[in-house]
């Protein structure tokens, strides 16, 4: 059975709890579906994500009227969105902001808005379509993920089964919404019919901690940059008494955090797992085990239920030998239907079969376990969320600049042969991708590297600012 | 630079703004730069600045550009 449907089956448990308000399972499912009739037949809807009330009604709105979900961020850019309304041409958006001329409001619940096109036109769905996401929430790029009813429920199975969620673990947001990762761990607690605990506070702020205390939450996930953030606080100090397993994912943690965070969660009773995902995979692949997470720091881990890795080498050979990097490729029921560039693509079936080629280099150790070593692809990750270093090169020439991006790990680097351009190509890019100035470093030289076709040799290019 | 000086030019640095927009409105994220990552990028400036260690409970405590004057002063840093 479906999640969706089995929804019901939790009806007077509490469902969502905020600071102010807690809904049962019944009273979310009867406010859904009041908003599922709204919708005029299949419809693609717009979702401006935040971690609330609404948006999850919004969420299962659409998902139980087979209508298509894209989840977008509440803070995203406004004309970048405005970018994805032109291209994809929404029947409706739900969310807070007042965002467009050719929209006009036909319901209100909560803070949020139904937002009807005032000229509607059908979409085309393939009948496996049942949600979209974002391949990047910084760069608002028109490239969809598309994922089948098929992908989350799997996924969502797997994760219950990986991490033993049972009815009465409480998750407590600390990711967005719209990030696959969040998606991921608020659909596996509501497919196990857990409380969760919704707001969006964030770990610096008190009043995160003074929610997840009083609420008595249990569990939450975190990106490299949150265990980085509670590194800084001491989270050996910290007294948490209801916290009993902590997930990491959305990047990787260095080795040295990784076994750290190991061995206090040893110390302080709380599981701490390890986890590998990317949205093209309905979120999660792997999890390291916690009896592991000490002896095998650094590891991604194996796949999860349902699903394999193998690596291939440059020849696409499959690598049969422990301790030789290759690309990690992964077969399961949760890699995604394929992309979609825009809405005509919304019509198109399964077009991966079940495999996805991570763009990730790995290797695998004598017993089984994966260990990430660098990536193949132009992407950097900043803040758990993937930058494609060719987008941000596009949105800098959109903008009038002439430079190039590199990157590594979690640092963005744009070289550009403008001495005068430094600042206000730091100010713009921040400005519209949200990526925070510290993480963009712009740096000048004389010529950008190129072969004779024009093409820039970034290889030569980092060498030449010692990247 | 007095402490004041100081501590408002970190303002600036870490979120982008002009000096007069910093008063007792000035709060986490009333500007898209004061976010999470902003604000740990503003503690390690300060604390540098002031050659401080900030406790867990005051870094989550300093929600405005108001409140942080009243923290700091239980690090003898007087603006």
């Amino acid at each position: 059975m479906d999640f969706i449907t089995n929804l019901n089956s939790f009806s007077t448990r509490p469902c969502v709890t905020t600071q102010n308000n807690s809904y049962t399972y019944a009273e979310i499912i009867e406010f859904s579906e009041s908003l599922a009739s709204l919708f005029v037949n299949k419809s693609l809807v717009f979702l401006l994500c935040g971690n609330n009330e609404e948006t999850l009604i919004g969420y299962l709105a659409c998902l139980k009227s087979k209508s298509i979900p894209l989840l977008i961020n509440e803070h995203l850019d406004e004309k970048l969105l405005a970018n994805l309304i032109l291209h994809y041409q929404p029947s409706y958006i739900w969310g807070t902001q007042l965002t467009n001329h050719s929209f006009s409001s036909i319901f209100s619940w909560g803070n949020y808005n139904l937002q009807k096109a005032d000229i509607g036109i059908d979409h085309n769905f393939h009948d496996d379509l049942a949600l979209l996401l974002m391949t990047s929430g910084t760069t608002g790029s028109s490239k969809l993920v598309r994922l089948s009813h098929k992908n989350i429920d799997s996924n969502t199975n797997s994760i219950i089964n990986a991490l033993k969620i049972d009815k009465l673990d409480k998750p407590i947001t600390t990711l967005p919404f719209n990030y696959t990762y969040g998606l991921s761990i608020i659909n596996s607690h509501l497919a196990s019919g857990c409380e969760l605990i919704f707001t969006d506070s964030s770990i610096v702020n008190k009043e995160f901690w003074n929610l997840l205390i009083q609420k008595k939450a249990t569990t939450f996930g975190g990106v490299p940059y949150t265990y980085q953030m509670l590194d800084r606080f001491g989270f050996e100090k910290m007294d948490l008494p209801s916290i009993t397993k902590i997930t990491q994912a959305g990047g990787k943690l260095t080795k040295e955090l990784s076994l750290k965070f190991s061995q206090i969660c040893a110390t302080k009773g709380i599981e701490f797992i390890v986890m590998y995902g990317q949205t093209e995979a309905t979120a999660r692949m792997s999890y390291l085990p916690n009896s592991y997470s000490i002896s095998k720091a650094g590891s991604i881990g194996k796949a999860v239920l349902g699903g394999h890795f193998y690596l291939i080498n440059s020849e696409g050979k499959k690598i049969e030998t422990p301790n030789v990097e290759g690309e990690l490729i992964y077969e399961g029921p949760n890699v995604c239907l394929g992309y979609a560039e825009n809405s005509f693509d919304l019509s198109k079936g399964d077009e991966n079969n079940g495999i996805l080629h991570t763009g990730d280099i790995a290797m695998i150790d004598e017993e089984g376990f994966y260990y990430i070593k660098g990536r193949l692809k132009r992407f950097i990750k900043v803040f758990g969320n993937r930058v494609s270093l060719d987008e941000i090169e596009s949105i800098a020439v959109e903008n009038g600049f002439k430079c190039v991006c590199t990157g590594k790990e979690d640092k963005l680097i744009i070289v550009t042969e403008d001495n005068d351009a430094i600042t206000p190509l730091k100010q713009t890019i921040s400005k519209i991708t949200k990526i925070h100035p510290t993480s963009i470093s712009v740096k000048h030289i004389e010529l950008i590297p190129r072969n004779e076709s024009g093409k820039v040799l970034y290889n030569e290019l980092n060498r030449l600012i010692n990247l | 630079m007095t402490n004041r000086e100081k501590y408002v030019q970190v303002f600036v640095d870490s979120f982008s703004v002009n000096p007069d927009q910093l008063d007792e409105n000035f709060v986490y994220q009333c500007v898209p730069e004061w976010d999470s990552i902003g604000h740990m990028g503003m503690i390690a400036s300060l604390e540098e600045t002031f050659d401080i260690m900030m406790e867990t409970d005051d870094i989550i405590d300093f929600g405005s550009f108001t409140k942080g004057i009243e923290l700091l002063a239980k690090y003898d840093v007087t603006i």
